[in-house]
Formats: C-alpha cells, sequence, structure tokens
C-alpha cells in the first residue's frame, strides 16, 4: 500500500533523478518499472568517471519499455529516460530543452545532481518530482531543499535499504521530502506519478 | 513569497543586469543560456558579497572596476590539454594531412580560455612538422584569460592529466620536452606560440576577421541560446575555406542550427564537421 504522496492536487511534468554508490542496481529497479506510455520525461544524474564513456545508456535501453537517452545540448525534454553524459552538468532551459556546461564539478562531481536538481526546480516548481537514491556523497541535498523550495515533490529511498546511506540521509536531512521508502514502493509512485496520478 | 514569485523576481534582475552589463561595459551576454548564467550569477553574488542581482547590478555600475572580478565569473571555464583525446586523435589522423595540403594553414581556435586547447593544437602541429607554417588564431572576450593564454603558465599538479591526455590522443615526443617546471607550476615553451595571434574576439559581437582552414570551438556554443549559437556557426562558416573543417564538444551538434546545410558530417561523433 503507497501512502498518498500529496495533501493538494498537482500534475507531475517532469522527474529528475539523482544516484551514485550503488547507482546501477537501485535504478535497475526502478527504471524497469515505469510503463512505456509514460508521459513524464524522467531525466538522471549519476557520478560516473569523468574519462570513461558512459555505458548506461546501453545497459538500461535493453531494460526498459522507454527509450533511454543521453541528451545533447539545447534538446528539448520530451518523454523517456534520459541519462547526463560523464564530465559535463545537465540543466534544464526555461522553455524546457537541455543545456549542459562544463563549470566546475559541484560536490566533486560533474555531472552534479544539484545542479540538475536546482535548474529544474526553477523552471517547473510544483510540476517538479525529485527522486534521491544511494549515494556515498552529499550532492542531491541542497537541490533537494530547492526543489521544496520551488513546490515540488521530494522522494527519497530508504536509508536503511540504500547500498550507500550518506546521500539519501543528507536529502531527508536537507529537504524533509514527502516519500521516504524502499526502492519497490519508490517504483510504484512513479508509475503513478508517470501516468498522470496523483 | 512563493517561490515561483522569487524566480521570477531573479530573473528579472539577471535580464536587467546583462542589459547594463551591455550598454556600459559592451559585453553581450544577453543571448547566453540562462541555466548557466542563473549559477554562475549566484556564485559571482557571495563572492562579491551582493544580497540580490540589483546590488550587484548598481556595484559595477558605479565601481566599474567590479565588473573585471564579475567578469571572471561569468565567461572562464578551465579546460584540460587535449580533453577528449579521441577528438584531437582525429585531428592529427585526419584533419592535420588536409591542413599540410595548404602552403600556410591557418586555426582558427574561438573561445580559447585560458589557452590549454591552444597549446594542443600547437603542440600536434609541432609533432607533424606544421608548426613552423602554419597560423593559429586565439581569441576570447576575456583579456584575462588572453593574458593567462599568452604567458602559458600552468598548475604543475594538472600535467599529469595533460600529459595522460597528450599520450591517449597519439602524442609522439615526450610530453616534459614541451614545458619547464619551477615553483609547482609548468611554463610552456614560448616557441609554441611563435605561431600564435592572441586576440579579443566576441562571438557575439564581432565579425569575420580571417579566411581560416580549420576552427576548433569546444565548450563554448554550449552557453549560448540558439540564436547565438546561429551567430557563432555563421561567422565560422563565413570564415572557412571551402572545405574548412569545423571542430565542437562533445555535447554540441550542428543538428540544431539552420546552417547545417553549409556543413557536412566528417567524423561526425568525434564533433569534426566540413565546409560543403
Amino acid at each position: 500500500m503507497v501512502p498518498p504522496l500529496l495533501s493538494r492536487p498537482r500534475e507531475t511534468e517532469l522527474v529528475v533523478v539523482g544516484a551514485s554508490a550503488g547507482a546501477v542496481d537501485a535504478l535497475g529497479e526502478l527504471l524497469p518499472a515505469l510503463p512505456a506510455d509514460a508521459r513524464v520525461p524522467f531525466v538522471v544524474v549519476v557520478h560516473v568517471p569523468p574519462s570513461k564513456p558512459s555505458l548506461l545508456v546501453d545497459l538500461f535501453s535493453s531494460k526498459c519499455a522507454l527509450a533511454v537517452r543521453q541528451p545533447f545540448d539545447k534538446q528539448p525534454i520530451e518523454p523517456g529516460v534520459w541519462i547526463a553524459a560523464p564530465d559535463y552538468h545537465l540543466l534544464v532551459e526555461r522553455d524546457r530543452t537541455f543545456a549542459v556546461s562544463i563549470d566546475e564539478p559541484v560536490n566533486y562531481s560533474r555531472p552534479s545532481i544539484d545542479v540538475l536538481f536546482e535548474s529544474a526546480a526553477v523552471v517547473y516548481g510544483r510540476a517538479l518530482a525529485a527522486v534521491v537514491l544511494t549515494g556515498a556523497s552529499r550532492d542531491g541535498a541542497a537541490g533537494a531543499r530547492k526543489v521544496r523550495a520551488e513546490g515540488g515533490l521530494v522522494l527519497v529511498q530508504d536509508p536503511s535499504e540504500a547500498e550507500v546511506d550518506v546521500m539519501p540521509r543528507a536529502a531527508i536531512e536537507e529537504s524533509t521530502p514527502e516519500l521516504v521508502a524502499p526502492l519497490a514502493q519508490l517504483a510504484q509512485a512513479l508509475r503513478d506519478i508517470s501516468r498522470g496520478r496523483p | 513569497m512563493s517561490g515561483d514569485a522569487r524566480s521570477s523576481a531573479f530573473e528579472i534582475e539577471l535580464r536587467l543586469l546583462l542589459e547594463a552589463i551591455f550598454l556600459r561595459f559592451h559585453y553581450d551576454f544577453r543571448s547566453y543560456s540562462m541555466a548557466s548564467l542563473r549559477r554562475r550569477v549566484t556564485a559571482a553574488l557571495s563572492a562579491l558579497g551582493c544580497e540580490t542581482v540589483s546590488a550587484l547590478q548598481e556595484k559595477i555600475l558605479h565601481q566599474p572596476e567590479t565588473f573585471t572580478a564579475l567578469l571572471q565569473y561569468l565567461t572562464v571555464q578551465v579546460s584540460d590539454m587535449f580533453r577528449d583525446p579521441a577528438f584531437f586523435l582525429a585531428f592529427r589522423q585526419h584533419v592535420v594531412p588536409e591542413l599540410a595540403t595548404y602552403p600556410s594553414p591557418r586555426v582558427w581556435i574561438a573561445g580559447a580560455s585560458s589557452g590549454e586547447e591552444v597549446y594542443t593544437v600547437a603542440i600536434i602541429l609541432a609533432e607533424e612538422g606544421l608548426l613552423d607554417r602554419a597560423l593559429l588564431y586565439a581569441t576570447d572576450i576575456n583579456p584575462d584569460a588572453i593574458a593567462k593564454a599568452k604567458a602559458g603558465v600552468y598548475a604543475e599538479e594538472r600535467i599529469p592529466t595533460f600529459a595522460a591526455n597528450h599520450r591517449a590522443a597519439g602524442g609522439k615526443q615526450p610530453f616534459e620536452r614541451y614545458y619547464t617546471s619551477a615553483y609547482g607550476h609548468a611554463a610552456f615553451d614560448r616557441k609554441l606560440r611563435d605561431r600564435v595571434v592572441f586576440a579579443d574576439h566576441s562571438l557575439a559581437t564581432d565579425s569575420v576577421f580571417a579566411e581560416v582552414q580549420a576552427v576548433t570551438c569546444r565548450n563554448v556554443l554550449i552557453y549560448f541560446d540558439r540564436t547565438l549559437q546561429e551567430r557563432a556557426v555563421g561567422l565560422f562558416r563565413d570564415a572557412l575555406s571551402r572545405r574548412g573543417f569545423l571542430g565542437l564538444g562533445a555535447m554540441e551538434s550542428l543538428q540544431l542550427t539552420k546552417q547545417s546545410s553549409a556543413f557536412e558530417p566528417f567524423l561526425p561523433e568525434l564533433k569534426w564537421y566540413r565546409r560543403s
């Protein structure tokens, strides 16, 4: 039984997801659970080493019902799963296109979860949902706070279940999320959100 | 005050700041990517001790010397030498042999910033025996960045990355021969910049200044909006000789520009295009 997420009606138009250490397994549970008819784009930042080409797109393409792509600069944000490229920050513009930058790493990371969350919060406001998963840094916590400040939803993986609990704990401390739950329950919540419910 | 109202106040102030910068200092950031500007200006606010963007605007208008400090936040990006080795390996193997057919090939490094890419191109041309008869134009809008590029001095701790990238990009000489170390810094060989013209040039407001056979402009267009991207790519189109080469950053593409018909893919997966 999934608890009701919302005290007020809203339509979520974008979901942003951040994950670090333990990301592959956690995303392997969440992303394949998304239905092929999801109307909401899912944008994912995973901390990956800058020098290696990211294999995540290939890895998840074969497992997901949705198209899994790496966004390039100025591309419109359409439904599907988007995974940030290594060594660039991924941001969202007012006209709902992607932007990228090579500005300094944030929280020692590029891409940084905070950078994505903060830029998306400004543009989508209440229509944004942010998900913080397993990880060993505090990246995502400031971003989750900004998402809440702009009226968006924050969902965090239950730290007791996370492979590394630092990142979910930091997000909980900073942002008082609407939902802290194990992956199975987050997956259900994202399925609901992706179909325009709640 | 709701989040939305606060955001739009910031955006209004940001637009006014960019207008003030244009009117007072003739730097045109009005067509830059707002998502990146927002982060950069937010960083500048705390560094320059301003509570709001309006306060920052007042400061730069009444204490113009502050603008130099702000400019560093608005423009500077640090790149590594031979960043994306595969791109420079392709330059060495596929572009340089074509450049070698010209008596005096010219290469424009647009948005050269603090010069890492200038030395990258110069080293490759030197190793391929082309530097002595080549001419490089290294342009940027930030005079401090150009001064750094001219000086060619970088923190020694960055050398291992540069050297590893150089090897991966097909480097033919030991990397140590290109610099001398002292006091934690590496000063690059002056001979590498004998054939470089450093100049103040804006892709937003200036026009074409020379005919060139290759342009590299990497991770610069990502900071522009689509209108300004069109303008910049238009300048490259006009500056390039027929069959000249254009190299972009890994996340950049001609796909969304109107000029795409002026170029054909050369090694598109490595972001090399060719003037048709």
